[in-house]
């Protein structure tokens, strides 16, 4: 596989929400808005590519076994990283993400891509799948988000562009799920063609 | 008084997956039978509560005692992930039953989110140990119920002719969404 | 490369390097961004207080001070003083009717108790409804009034408040949470 197709990849192939179906907690938590969702995608982008490439560097000097515990500790520094200079740099993101960040731990994209890429390849090769798998997920949250604020608040990153409130129901539990439940079956009908 | 507070909040009101979106992950994963759902269900308040206990203590007698709070989330998954092994280790020895109900289902429960995170927010809301544990189980049985809803409403519609595209997770999703609207009916009814 | 094999001695070694490099990376970067958290921390706060109080120079933050609300807790109460002259008090107050609970405000009052102006800082309301207690639309009502002949009672309670359309708990919670500033400023004879 290309370096080209190593990156890509994670934008429609195996895009992790919206073909995987992983880490649908944090999706739905923080697309209320357009600005929440990539704020949200970011600090995971950070993670995944800091951890990919730490874990791909030590891949042969961690015994098989511990592997797991390993690479959760590396992962848990990195979310700890993120966690610390969001609140130190931009506070007002940080509150309203709240419990989300420390739970990017948990996020199955993470985890998922240690184990099935980054230690089995190269440090640039897991670099590049960290970075685009990172974006794909910044950009599906990024549609998610901004389609929800559309709707829900009539407006775009902050922006109004209608007076009066939006379809509320878009910006609260409900929405999110609906919003995320069509979105795959778009591109479950997309994949098939 | 205060316990059924914090006990019909944590159940209805802010229902862990409904409303607060943790454990989104098992909810749709385990979601196809009631009895899957049950098992599940059953596996999420026992390593709940066990880690709530667990975590609170590490918080106070070691986390705040050499003021590294901000060490909380390494320390908490690493506790949790090796809590779930002990767990299955032990079930394993001495009760098969419960191993063969429970088992299958304790390493997916790591990486469930809910199990982090109400371990963190205990910590948050500045909850005492009781407090602390009985939020831990309401969350938990409020996962149980919103799952074992969804499993039911999901048996039901198996056989339904549903468009190719929307099977599976896409109409898991939506029925979730249509539940959590009937969640939020129970807003506002603790004053 | 050769993997390492999965003896005890390895497995721990190994486990025991990881972890000592991450927890002194991690001490670097809390060490690194220690002051930048606090720094905002405090700068959160003094925004909120001079949103609701007129210019000052003095640091109201250090010299906050605690008064009993008479209900067995106590808020936080930041005087703002202009060339070593009180101008206003900023009180941290709150209330736990609101249709989700807690909501946390600041409020800000001349020294005969009258209300300059109020900021909310923390709610979980219904968003598009008991939300908009913090537009202008709403809280602008309270400005220049002074509590002791402007009942904090919205219209439904027979008193002079509008409140938000369909959020009258919130609107309610509002005054609440006003009204026990105002309570517990005069209550330590600063009015």
């Amino acid at each position: 596989m290309s370096q080209l197709q190593n990156f890509t990849k994670g934008f429609f192939k195996e895009n992790p929400i919206l073909v995987l179906v992983l880490g649908t907690c944090p999706t739905l938590a923080t697309t209320s808005s357009a600005l929440n969702g990539m704020g949200m995608g970011i600090a995971t982008t950070f993670v995944l590519i800091g951890s990919n490439v730490v874990i791909s560097l030590l891949s042969g000097v961690i015994p098989d076994k511990v592997r797991i515990p390993a690479f959760i500790v590396i992962i848990a520094s990195f979310v700890t990283i993120v966690d610390l200079v969001m609140q130190a740099y931009v506070p007002s993101l940080y509150e309203t993400l709240g419990i989300f960040i420390p739970l990017i731990v948990v996020n199955c994209i993470v985890l998922g891509r240690a184990e099935a890429f980054a230690s089995k390849n190269s440090v640039l090769s897991s670099f590049i799948d960290g970075l685009g798998m990172g974006l794909g997920f910044t950009m599906a949250l990024g549609i998610m988000g901004s389609f929800r604020e559309m709707v829900g608040s009539g407006s775009i990153f902050g922006y109004k562009f209608i007076s009066g409130d939006g379809i509320l129901v878009f910006i609260l539990a409900p929405g999110a799920f609906w919003v995320l439940g069509y979105l795959i079956a778009i591109i479950n009908r997309l994949k098939r063609t | 008084m205060e316990y059924i507070l914090i006990i019909i909040s944590a159940v209805f009101i802010n229902n862990v997956v409904l409303a607060q979106y943790l454990g989104v992950c098992p909810f749709l994963g385990v979601s196809n039978k009631v009895n899957t759902a049950l098992g599940m269900a059953g596996a999420v308040v026992f390593v709940i509560v066990l880690a709530t206990i667990v975590t609170y203590l590490i918080q106070v007698y070691v986390l705040d005692k050499l003021g590294i709070a901000f060490m909380q989330t390494i320390t908490f998954i690493l506790v949790i992930a090796a809590l779930v092994q002990m767990v299955e280790i032990i079930l394993k020895k001495i009760s098969q039953p419960l191993y063969q109900a429970l088992g299958i289902f304790l390493p997916l429960i790591t990486t469930n989110c809910a199990v982090l995170g109400v371990a963190i927010l205990v910590i948050k809301k500045d909850y005492n140990l009781l407090e602390g544990v009985v939020f831990g189980a309401s969350i938990a049985v409020g996962f149980g119920l919103a799952l074992i809803i969804l499993a039911g409403i999901r048996e039901q519609l198996e056989l339904v002719d549903v468009p190719k595209g929307m099977k599976g997770v896409p109409l898991s999703l939506v029925i979730a969404g249509i539940l959590a609207l009937a969640f939020m009916g129970f807003t506002g009814i603790v004053k | 490369m050769a993997k390492t094999e999965s003896t005890f001695k390895n497995m721990v070694l190994s486990l025991t390097l990881i972890s000592l490099g991450a927890s002194a990376s991690l001490g670097f970067v809390y060490e690194l961004t220690k002051e930048p958290i606090a720094l905002s921390a405090l700068n959160k706060k003094l925004n909120a207080i001079r949103e609701v109080v007129p210019e000052f120079n003095n640091n109201p933050d250090e010299e906050m001070f605690r008064l009993a609300t008479g209900e067995g807790d106590s808020l936080d109460i930041f005087p703002a003083k202009k060339d070593g002259e009180i101008v206003g008090y900023a009180v941290n107050t709150y209330t736990n009717k609101g249709f989700s609970g807690y909501i946390n405000l600041i409020a800000g009052f001349k020294p005969d108790g009258t209300i300059i102006n109020i900021s909310v800082l923390q709610q979980k309301e219904t968003p598009g409804l008991g939300t908009k207690m913090a537009d202008p639309g709403f809280k602008d009502q309270f400005i220049d009034k002074n509590p002791s002949e402007f009942q904090l009672k919205v219209r439904k309670d027979g008193g002079p408040v509008d409140a938000i359309t369909a959020a009258t708990i919130s609107s309610r919670a509002f005054c609440d949470a006003v009204q026990r500033a105002y309570n517990t400023l005069e209550k330590g004879g600063l009015k």
